[in-house]
């Protein structure tokens, strides 16, 4: 990876992508880095894209990631990461999540969803490896741990270790009760192993 | 919000630009802060409210946020004042009189420009009001220089007696970076003290007070020349030297390392001498200044051989994806390839109406109506405009609405003689700047039936608390306004005074159809609060039984993203029409009852979701 690390988060407004994302960047922070990060989400609670930026190094300048210059590209949703893939650089690898949210405008008959969007992306050529984080997260009980299984499943593709990163998640949680904690703890391990074994069968 | 213990001095804490600004302007001792919500401000007085030692409050327009920190810094305490770039437009009016009088304790005015407009009506460079006003412009390039910058804007507020303007924008404020952050120094203040040829702005008072404007402008020149907050960092690569502010300045540090950067910190009054130093350095100056070119003008004027908008674009964001290339051109350079893979083809995702959203209600029942002009404002409501229910003509303003609705009315043409005009508005933008439209509407006798969506919040910037809901910014109880006798006081007859429950269509459709016919000023009220405050109730959610199921659609015309197609199909009618079929589920999982589709579904197949549970399969699997 490049000096300055740049990782871009997608999905729509209501995911979690913001959080995400900032969770990573606290991770960064805590092992000394600069970092900015920076989205386009001004009307993101009302189910529009979200795209979020972090980047991470000894000092970081703009805070956007140039299109063809992202490292790492998680995707919450399928089409969202098809629609960022100009942003990868060569080389650059998508962490996506199977699970599609058809927006009003398709349901209305007045755009179609892309049949495969996962075969879309390997015919470009761009390095991605697919996962089923929504129902991994069903099956822990909550749907709403689909965040932290995304964090496990970028775990294994920073810059640094995913020790580090699960400590950050796990924070967020210490509040709320050692329930919970182990929980988002499973949830992390899920999604980093549901990476591993998808990677293992790609190669 | 509740006050929470501020972070200690000395942390570095992961901040945006409005963290960052609040967090100063609690530092800096001030006593009052005021603002309407708007994108991207809105989080600036939010924080504020947060911290303890200091007055914050949600203003019902810019104009009087304005004014109330003004009235607090005449009493000699520290005052402070946010909004988006539109805000203002409307609180200009303050401004242009302010910049006479001075103040007394520091005033500082954060301006957040959406460039790029991720949630704007347009984009707008508010480094004009500070040549317009003559009153100083600060702007930071990240969110540690928001927080810097806030505290030094204080004391040239307070050593110049001037409001000081922080310019900000959508990639400022919305950014987290590292700030490092201080100790609070409280700040006395002096009180108020009558000093009428200077707070009376007559124009005996005010024509003595320009010239003194006019000194001020040339201190603050020559004081922006040996600013720490304008520097020049010399570069190897001579052949260009940049001259930037704001994110703009990282943007160019970013694609052109090696380069000599002028940055303003302090961008009006331009320095012009340090721009002449670092002209001196290269060979050729670019300036490069999001949005328009204001600095390059002024240098131009000076005599100084610049380059700007010849080569950059007056609008959007200037990234290094968009100066790369230009200035690869301008150097004769081969223009780097954008990226490896041109961008992929996806359908578009505008933003939507929430499930269960109150409005869905009263677009669906507009968009049934037939022959009306909707005159629109600004607001979760503007989405009316888009799928499925296309039942809104117009938006240009806060409260544009109500006068627009009326020049719609009084200057009909023979082509819209028997077009209803409806104006729809909600809550808060009628208290922000509608209420004075519907007085001139009642009072010049218009033709117009109002739609007035109350729900309780200002909902496209968070749903932030308005005199509307009974809550102030912490939260508490205030004064509520009852919206039918404001607008009965306005003049509104009584009998043309309704309010609905959006909910119940049948209810709505007849009240909007009756209105829309009486040749005078209706004002329909919906009082159902948006789904995302705390005053919604989610009810009991439904699913579709499958096999009773038409395919018909009518549900899908609500609008409500709940609501998904399972498969379509054509159908043949007896009378030779062909028609497409929607067969349909409900995600039941973010239902939250509403009823909205269950009112138009002609089969009944609508029914409460009846989840099967683990128990109930046992039983049925193991009789007894």
């Amino acid at each position: 990876m490049s000096a300055t690390t740049n990782i871009l988060v997608v999905g729509i407004g209501g995911q979690g992508v913001m959080t995400a994302t900032e969770i990573l960047a606290e991770a960064a922070i805590a092992l000394g880095h600069d970092a900015k990060k920076t989205e386009v989400a001004g009307m993101a609670q009302r189910g529009g894209v979200v795209s979020s930026h972090l980047r991470f190094g000894q000092k970081v300048l703009s805070p956007q990631i140039t299109p063809g210059t992202a490292d790492v590209l998680l995707g919450f949703e399928s089409a969202e990461a098809m629609r960022w893939q100009h942003m990868l650089r060569p080389g650059g690898i998508t962490l996506m999540n199977t699970a599609r949210l058809v927006p009003p405008v398709v349901e209305l008959g007045l755009f179609d969803y892309p049949a495969d969007p996962l075969g879309e992306i390997r015919k470009s050529g761009n390095k991605v490896v697919a996962f089923d984080a929504t129902t991994i997260a069903q099956e822990l009980g909550d749907i709403r741990l689909g965040n932290t299984v995304m964090l496990g499943a970028i775990a294994d593709h920073l810059p640094f270790s995913a020790e580090t990163l699960l400590a950050c998640v796990l924070q967020r949680f210490q509040r709320k009760g050692e329930k919970l904690v182990e929980l988002n703890r499973r949830a992390f391990a899920a999604g980093r192993a549901a990476v591993g074994e998808a990677e293992a069968a790609l190669a | 919000m509740a006050a929470v213990m501020p972070a200690p001095a000395a942390s570095r804490l992961l901040l945006s630009g409005n963290e960052a600004v609040a967090r100063a302007v609690w530092e800096a001792g001030v006593k009052v802060a005021a603002a309407y919500p708007g994108t991207p401000s809105t989080e600036m007085l939010e924080v504020i409210s947060t911290y303890p030692d200091l007055y914050a409050e949600w203003s019902v327009n810019e104009k009087v946020s304005l004014e109330v920190a003004i009235g607090a810094a005449y009493a000699g305490s520290r005052a402070f004042c946010c909004m988006k770039h539109v805000g203002m437009n409307v609180a200009s009016d303050a401004l242009m009189t302010l910049t006479l009088t001075g103040v007394i304790g520091g005033l500082v005015i954060a301006i957040a420009d959406d460039v790029g407009l991720s949630s704007s009506q347009n984009e707008q460079d508010s480094r004009y009001w500070g040549r317009f006003a003559h009153v100083p412009v600060f702007e930071p390039a990240d969110s540690q220089e928001a927080y810097a910058m806030t505290l030094a804007a204080y004391e040239l507020s307070e050593k110049f007696q001037v409001p000081v303007i922080l310019r900000m924008t959508t990639r400022i404020n919305h950014v987290k970076s590292l700030v490092q952050v201080g100790e609070r120094v409280p700040h006395v203040g002096a009180g108020f003290r009558k000093e009428p040829g200077r707070f009376v702005m007559v124009p005996g008072n005010a024509g003595k007070r320009i010239p003194l404007m006019f000194k001020r402008d040339s201190e603050l020149r020559a004081l922006a020349e040996i600013s720490a907050l304008n520097f020049i960092e010399p570069g190897a690569d001579r052949r260009l030297g940049f001259i930037a502010s704001g994110p703009a300045y990282m943007h160019v540090k970013e694609s052109f390392p090696e380069a000599p950067v002028l940055k303003l910190g302090f961008s009006w009054p331009v320095p012009f001498e340090k721009c002449r130093e670092l002209a001196a350095l290269v060979d050729q100056v670019v300036v490069v200044e999001e949005v328009e070119p204001l600095v390059e003008t002024e240098l131009k004027a000076q005599g100084l051989n610049v380059i700007g908008k010849e080569i950059l674009p007056l609008q959007g964001e200037l990234a290094p994806n968009v100066l790369k290339p230009a200035i690869a051109r301008l150097l004769g350079e081969q223009v780097p390839a954008a990226q490896a893979i041109a961008p992929m083809q996806v359908f578009p995702r505008p933003p939507t109406m929430c499930v269960a959203c109150p409005h869905l209600g009263v677009y669906y029942t507009l968009s049934q109506v037939r022959n009306l002009t909707i005159s629109g404002d600004i607001g979760c409501y503007t989405l009316g405009a888009g799928h499925p229910w296309n039942a809104l003509d117009t938006c240009v303003s806060m409260g544009a609405s109500m006068g627009m609705a009326l020049g719609l009315d009084k200057g009909r043409g023979e082509a819209d003689k028997d077009k209803r005009i409806v104006a729809v508005i909600g809550d808060s933008t009628f208290l922000h700047m509608g209420m004075q439209g519907l007085l001139d509407m009642v009072y010049n006798k218009g033709n117009v039936t109002v739609l007035l969506l109350d729900n309780r919040a200002v909902g496209m910037t968070g749903g932030q608390d308005n005199p509307g809901n009974g809550r102030d910014i912490y939260g508490d109880d205030a004064p509520r306004v009852d919206f039918a006798k404001l607008v009965a006081a306005l003049g509104v007859k009584e009998e043309r005074i309704h309010t609905v429950n959006p909910y119940e269509l049948p209810v709505l459709f007849k009240t909007i159809r009756d209105e829309v016919k009486v040749p005078e000023v209706s004002v329909i009220i919906t009082d159902q609060p948006c789904v995302l405050i705390k005053d919604y109730h989610k009810l009991k959610p439904f699913e579709v039984i499958e096999d009773r199921c038409t395919g018909c659609g009518n549900c899908i015309d609500v609008g409500c993203p709940a609501i998904h197609v399972t498969r379509r199909a054509k159908e043949i009618k007896p009378s030779g029409r062909e028609v497409d079929l929607a067969f349909v589920r409900i995600e039941s999982s973010v239902c939250t009852g509403c009823t909205l589709c269950v009112q138009p579904c002609a089969p009944g197949a609508i029914v409460h979701y009846a989840p099967v549970s683990p128990i109930q399969l046992v039983k049925k699997g193991c009789p007894a």
